[in-house]
């Protein structure tokens, strides 16, 4: 049966920015599913708000909104657009919702709107506990023993009638947000009333816990047909209690004889059948109990997930893609394996390898939050390995996971902890407990004891002792050998290591060698890797897309082919300050090398990415990105050149190693990002070009510290010169905070590394400059303004292209130094600076010599496609030649806003400073600021009043610009609440203030109200850890509660004229396609 | 203990014994790429007279347990895989890999290079091979695997199949065994069902999976199991409703004797077949038989059955195809490659499936075939 011809628009809605639970996964498969629509010759209308996506690059669907992902705008974009149907199941938990929404608020009936894939009965069925539960009871399928709650009193009934531990569940959340296990009353009184908030249908499921039993999941496909597939099932070596985003997951499934796993694909295809997914791919999670193998349900998604593109990238089967071609009505059957090309894709791939998927978490991140994995989702990023064994994916995995550890061992002379600490570490699951896995088997302790403590299937518990043997093995081995390559045993040694998954950085660490002294040994005695291929078919068929893995095996499929190619290293798992962004241009150069007739050939470990699609690049490597995994590949390839400057700061550590290593580095000389990354150089080279630079200092305790703080004049901003994971950067006003920043922070006042001190320059106005350079010309493609001041991390800040307040002869004088910066540098490609501008005076916080996290934002605000470019320069075109000038769009503006984690972290507070927290980023587009603020806002998830009582408490540094921002805002109508101090304030300006009770003073306070829903709108820049704790508590409110706030003043004032416009003119919606067809013509 | 791997074109690779010291040991290698089902697998008579590579390759993860046998004992030469787990983790687990196969005297080599050996039968065919602890000497162990028989024109039935007339007792071990049957002086059986409910019919063991067995009593079919030359007026004399044929080893143009019992049964009765039954059946009724590169050994293969218009994702282990000629209807095509997957007679009732609907291991997608054999049954009693 061919496509369904009574379709022509189609609308697909995205995932809008990068939140924890909902990453570039939805990227990856909503461009896999608009590019198989337009392949299909459909108009495609998509709506996505995030502007670091592939998906809404121009060219890629027909009509693309980059407006908010929220009913009433989609409505409108709907009403304008008038599409034929909505895909609404490749756009994660929040298409479906929307999805959801819209047909609920008769939108879609009004519009004569189809839901293809999942029809909204589908959706409520699969995603409302009742509805589910009764569903797989009606197919003789268990659940665990659960009830609905719709309030606290619902909550506390049924709790009484189980046993704890019980699990919460909300109904219609993100990657579980707002659910938990309680152990006791305490916490299922604070966990129940957070998931009946955190749930859209203020609905919760008190839930049997089915705690430590093995957790199972298995990606199915349905086409209209009812044929049925598994893609993959995969196994969590975390058992049940930790969310399986968080847990670390193997495919398939390890532990389970045919006859079990049948039973479970078996019960998954009845699950589809029976929710009524018609067409498309469904994740189906199952709680298995490892003494009798009795099966429970736990969830459904029906549409694609996370699991599902670690799926796809674990087998190269695209189901994203798949899954929208069986949308508009071909069946499996009709559509071929891209992959063997002469099979079909009605199969159910096989695969001869093992993948380790594992979580990269970021705690330090979020000070006061617990280091403790539950049913909530926590993890930023994630990496997969590929391997022959589970021993060597995993260890792959964790070094691709780059949080500092070679593999499964490091620090192997260290102490090994006391055993109480050992089993405190082990019983709780948390971001390191693997690590704690291996120190309990070094340690002694039995797998039974250890099993009995974690759950974890002892399975995985004898891979991880086997390689904790091999450790061993390895360690002792450098005692009584010939460390020598003509040593026989020591070429049986290397490849046992390598087969094992073991690093060159762990050898070298056992043996006490320098690594290159092991890279040498490995290449003397010819233990190098080979590299095998994702073919879902375990070799069976030919297969004809090139992606590849390496292993120490002995076959050969892989040869070089003779021909121009360039190497892209990628970026790795996502993190806080390094995520999707740069995934982007790294896409960007492989589609520009291969337009440009180079070989592309990618290399990353994240399988969220878009860049580890199959058909991405000419060649992709799924791999670690660490100097031995990296040389392997050159080594084979021999590439013209390796791409460092898209991928962020993981390709960017490799620069100089590999330019040591004889390898040709793209772009900018290794040596210029060195001379834009050492202090001292840094220095030096502004002093050549005479540009100017907050006055700072280097010190290496306290008293030197007091001394230099002096000499700049407080307040200054301080961090240490060397991090793991970017912590500890504070902001201290006085010799009292320094005091107590070195003994908190720092925790000591001798620090083995130093300590820089920075002038901070306070209400400063921050400013990010992207530029594209080849040497000689620069093109300053954006001049950002931030909305916030200076001393918030520049991720974390909105920012406005063009600038909405600098004056003009300031953007020239930029634009300036932009350009000497990039001429003195040499740089050919993408750079980034980030300067503060105070009191007319422009100082240089950072120059970048690389691709910044803005660059896909400018990208879209000014039609110029920077990453595209920057790969051209990089291969030797001049900006003459490209003439990115006349390409450029404008007479709109674009706002950048950020996006916050801080519901997953309770505890932690969501005061904005130096260090960057936000994991994801929208983009608003209008013909005024206001609006595109405004825009940016609701895009963020931030629903801005225009009328109501506005609550106001400010810090003494902001109690000059209150009153303005205070007045503004009563113009308009709102009424002004501020506790005492505040209040004293507006009240002396001429302002009428509602004084209400602090926390402390008496009932009912602030917080009260905030809870009673009395409160539209928070301003409270109160900080300072001398600040009450009540401010602290009103903020917690302010987050729960989902009240509308800002915690800067220059975020009240961009608000109160958001707002303003707000009530005079209604959101208009346009295309991108459009903004750039009405933008004048420059010359 | 060191193992060598020898293929008769000479590719060689190297691994480890996990089952001990192994002189020689050879036969006709093939892979298979079920990630899943080892144990049925090693104990599949299908399987006799080859050395198995599993493409997946951590194998022996979860044991062997009493419930998941397909006979009662080993019927492979050797198991090739990449990986051998000592220490298996599953609820139901009784026994390791690699104390099983030792049991048996099956040899077991980990260590080899699977996927390398995979490429090179998908490219080179099936062939045969020759594996040793002893014959270290690449030259040496390849004139071995020479001397191996080839399968093609290959008669193994008579290593497996049934010797006597026996019964299925499904109360018997943890999930049914087979049970000696005793025909009357008369040769007639005294069926325990009704016909009514429980359409009788004689089966042929080829070699039987025992799980046929168990779907066809989960069906409701009463089942006197007899050996290949059980002749058709034994058959008379039992007086069954239908006719069922096995699955087993070997080339299927080798079994004339068996060819010809079942032109005569064909023509009487109702009669299915799976594997080299399908093809034993497709021998009889006027079509051919060939060899296959490297045959189908797995449970992703899509079969479209052409009768209700589905995909059903098929259990496959066979190294010869049929090619439907004259009064052979195509019911069943593999997607893959387009062989034929199953048939039905243009004018009788006989239907037949070239995979495995009994699954085991495998996916349990084509069991209705059991359903439809039944239901041929039933109208055959009924008319």
């Amino acid at each position: 049966m061919p496509r369904r011809g009574d379709l022509k628009r189609i609308m697909v809605i995205g995932s809008g920015p990068i939140v924890i639970g909902q990453a570039c996964e939805f990227d990856y498969s909503g461009t896999q599913a608009v590019k198989a629509l337009k392949e299909e010759g459909y108009e495609v209308i998509l709506v996505n708000s995030n502007p670091a996506t592939i998906m809404t690059d121009p060219d890629m669907a027909d009509r693309t909104y980059i407006e908010p992902i929220e009913p009433e705008t989609v409505a409108a974009i709907v009403r304008k657009e008038r599409p034929d149907a909505i895909l609404p199941t490749l756009g994660g938990q929040t298409g479906l919702n929307t999805a959801l929404e819209l047909a609920k608020s008769g939108v879609l009936d009004e519009c004569g709107v189809e839901l293809i894939g999942a029809r909204a009965e589908v959706i409520e069925k699969a995603e409302s506990r009742e509805l589910f539960r009764e569903a797989m009871e009606r197919i003789g399928l268990k659940v665990p023993r659960s009830e609905i709650a719709r309030s606290m009193e619902d909550v506390r009934r049924i709790a009484s009638s189980m046993p704890f531990p019980l699990i919460i569940r909300p109904a219609f959340t993100l990657g579980g947000s707002g659910g938990g296990v309680a152990y006791n009353q305490e916490d299922l009184e604070e966990i129940a009333a957070g998931g009946l908030d955190a749930s859209l249908t203020s609905e919760v499921l008190v839930e049997q816990s089915v705690l430590g039993w093995k957790e199972i999941e298995m990606e199915v496909m349905r086409d209209k047909n009812d044929n049925c597939v598994i893609i993959c099932s995969i196994e969590n070596l975390d058992p049940m209690g930790v969310h399986t985003g968080d847990s670390i997951t193997v495919a398939p499934v390890m532990t389970l004889t045919d006859a079990e796993y049948q039973k479970v694909r078996d019960a998954s295809i009845a699950i589809m059948r029976e929710i009524g997914v018609e067409t498309g791919g469904s994740n189906v999670q199952f709680g298995l109990n490892p003494e009798n193998g009795e099966l429970v349900v736990i969830e459904m998604n029906p549409r694609v997930s996370r699991s599902s593109a670690l799926a796809s990238k674990a087998t190269g089967f695209p189901i994203a893609k798949i899954a929208a071609k069986l949308a508009v009505g071909y069946t499996l059957d009709e559509l071929p394996n891209d992959i063997t090309r002469e099979t079909m894709a009605s199969f159910e791939p096989a695969i001869d390898y093992c993948v380790v998927k594992i979580p990269r978490f970021t705690f330090e991140k979020f000070p006061g939050s617990k280091d403790e994995l539950t049913t909530s989702m926590k993890s930023v990023g994630e990496t997969m390995a590929i391997g022959r064994t589970f021993k060597e994916a995993l260890q792959k995995g964790l070094r691709s996971l780059e949080i500092g550890a070679p593999g499964l061992g490091s620090a192997f002379r260290a102490p090994l902890p006391e055993r109480s600490e050992l089993v405190a570490r082990l019983r709780t699951p948390n971001s390191r407990r693997l690590f704690a896995l291996r120190q309990a088997i070094l340690a002694g302790m039995s797998l039974e004891e250890i099993n009995e403590i974690t759950a974890i299937d002892p399975w995985f518990l004898r891979q991880l002792r086997d390689i904790v043997d091999m450790e061993s093995s390895i360690r002792d081995f450098a005692l009584g050998n010939s460390m020598t390559p003509d040593n026989p045993e020591m070429v049986v040694m290397l490849r046992r290591a390598k087969e094992y998954g073991f690093s060159d950085r762990q050898l070298a660490e056992m043996w006490k060698r320098p690594e290159s002294d092991v890279r040498a040994l490995r290449k003397a005695t010819g233990t190098e890797p080979v590299y095998y291929l994702v073919d879902t078919c375990a070799a069976e068929f030919e297969a004809h897309t090139p992606y590849f893995y390496s292993t120490y095996e002995t076959g050969r499929e892989l040869e070089a082919e003779d021909r121009k190619k360039v190497m892209i290293l990628g970026g790795g798992p996502n993190r806080i300050g390094q995520g999707i962004e740069f995934d982007y241009c790294c896409c960007h150069a492989s589609f520009t090398l291969r337009r440009e007739g180079v070989q592309a050939i990618m290399v990353n470990s994240n399988p969220e990415t878009v860049s580890t699609d199959y058909d991405t690049s000419d060649r992709l490597y799924f791999e670690p990105l660490t100097f031995e995994d990296v040389m392997h590949i050159v080594e084979l390839e021999r590439p013209d050149g390796v791409i460092v400057q898209f991928g962020g700061q993981t390709p960017l550590n490799l620069a100089v190693p590999l330019q040591r290593a004889g390898v040709p580095i793209l772009g900018t000389s290794p040596d210029a990002i060195d001379r834009a990354e050492d202090r001292e150089r840094f220095q030096a080279l502004l002093r050549k070009l005479d540009l100017r630079q907050p006055a700072n200092g280097t010190v290496t305790g306290l008293s030197e510290a007091r001394e230099v703080a002096e000499r700049i004049g407080y307040p200054v901003i301080v961090r240490p010169s060397y991090v793991l994971g970017g912590r500890a950067m504070m902001i201290v006003y006085d010799e009292n905070d320094l005091a107590d920043y070195f003994r908190t922070v720092v925790g000591t006042e001798t620090p083995e590394h130093p300590i820089l001190i920075d002038q901070f320059l306070e209400n400063a106005i921050e400013v990010d400059v992207d530029a594209l350079a080849d040497g000689r010309d620069v093109y300053v493609a954006g001049v950002m303004e931030h909305i916030e001041e200076a001393g918030i991390h520049s991720g974390d800040s909105a920012c406005v292209l063009p600038p909405y307040s600098l004056p003009g002869e300031i953007v020239e004088e930029i634009e300036r130094q932009t350009v000497a910066l990039a001429r003195e540098l040499r740089v050919v490609g993408l750079m980034n600076i980030q300067f503060a501008v105070k009191d007319g005076v422009i100082f240089i916080l950072e120059v970048n010599p690389r691709a910044s996290r803005t660059a896909p934002f400018v990208s879209k605000a000014t039609g110029v496609p920077l990453p595209a470019l920057a790969t051209q320069l990089m291969l030797g075109r001049t900006l003459k030649e490209l003439d990115p000038w006349s390409r450029r769009k404008g007479g709109y503006v674009s706002v950048k806003e950020a996006v916050f984690p801080f519901k997953r972290f309770p505890g932690v507070d969501i005061l904005l400073g130096p260090e960057m927290r936000s994991t994801g980023e929208v983009m608003g587009i209008a013909a005024s600021f206001e609006e595109a603020f405004l825009k940016g806002q609701l895009a963020s998830g931030q629903k801005l009043p225009t009328r109501g009582k506005v609550f106001l408490s400010v810090n003494d540094r902001d109690k000059v610009f209150a009153p303005d921002v205070a007045r503004q805002l009563a113009e308009m109508g709102f009424e002004l609440l501020a506790t005492r101090g505040t209040a004293e304030l507006l009240r002396s300006h001429g302002l009428d203030v509602k004084t209400v009770l602090k926390m402390y003073e008496g009932r009912p306070n602030v917080v009260d109200m905030i809870k009673n829903g009395e409160v539209a709108l928070i301003i409270n820049t109160a900080s300072g850890k001398r600040t009450a704790n009540d401010s602290r508590a009103i903020r917690e409110a302010t987050l729960h509660y989902g009240v509308p706030y800002t915690t800067t003043m220059s975020g009240a004032r961009a608000i109160a004229r958001a707002i303003h416009a707000a009530q005079n003119n209604p959101l208009r919606v346009e295309s991108i396609q459009d903004y750039y067809r009405a933008a004048p013509v420059k010359g | 203990m060191k193992a060598l791997l020898a293929l008769e074109d000479g590719f060689v690779l190297e691994g480890e014994s996990f089952t001990g010291p192994i002189d020689l040991a050879g036969g006709e290698v093939i892979f298979n790429t079920a990630m899943t089902g080892y144990q049925e697998l090693i104990t599949d008579p299908s399987y006799t007279g080859q050395m198995v590579c599993m493409t997946w390759p951590l194998i022996g993860n979860y044991g062997i347990n009493p419930d998941d046998m397909e006979s009662d004992r080993v019927h492979m030469s050797a198991l090739l895989v990449k990986e051998c787990c000592k220490e298996p983790s599953n609820w139901r687990s009784t026994e390791t890999l690699a104390a099983f196969l030792a049991r048996h005297r099956i040899p077991g080599v980990e260590g080899l290079d699977t996927r390398a050996l995979t490429l090179h039968l998908r490219k080179a065919g099936a062939m045969r091979g020759a594996i040793s602890t002893k014959i270290l000497e690449p030259e040496e162990l390849i004139a071995e695997a020479r001397k191996m028989p080839s399968m093609e024109g290959r008669k193994l039935t008579p290593r497996v199949a049934a010797k006597a007339p026996y019964r299925w007792d499904e109360t018997a071990g943890t999930r049914g065994l087979p049970v000696p049957a005793a025909l009357s002086a008369g040769g007639t059986y005294a069926w325990p069902g009704t016909h009514a409910e429980n359409p009788r019919v004689v089966v042929y063991d080829y070699g039987i999976k025992w799980n046929i067995l168990r779907k066809m009593r989960e069906y409701g079919l009463d089942m006197l199991i007899v050996p290949p030359d059980f002749t058709p007026a034994q058959v008379d004399a039992v007086n069954p409703d239908g006719i069922f044929l096995s699955n087993g080893p070997g080339d299927p143009a080798t079994l004339t004797d068996e060819i010809a019992i079942i032109r005569e049964l064909a023509g009487r009765y109702p009669v299915a077949g799976i594997c080299l039954g399908h093809q034993l059946l497709a021998l009889a009724l006027g079509g051919r038989t060939e060899k296959l590169k490297f045959g189908h050994h797995g449970v992703n293969h899509p079969v479209k059955n052409l009768i209700s218009g589905k995909v059903e994702i098929s259990s496959q282990n066979h190294g010869f195809h049929v090619i439907a000629e004259g009064d052979l209807i195509p019911t069943h095509v593999n997607l893959n490659d387009g062989t034929l997957e199953g048939f039905r007679h243009r004018t009788r009732p006989i239907i037949t499936v070239q995979h495995h609907p009994e699954a085991a291991s495998g996916p349990t997608d084509c069991q209705s075939f059991f359903g439809s054999f039944k239901d041929m049954l039933m109208n055959k009693s009924s008319s």
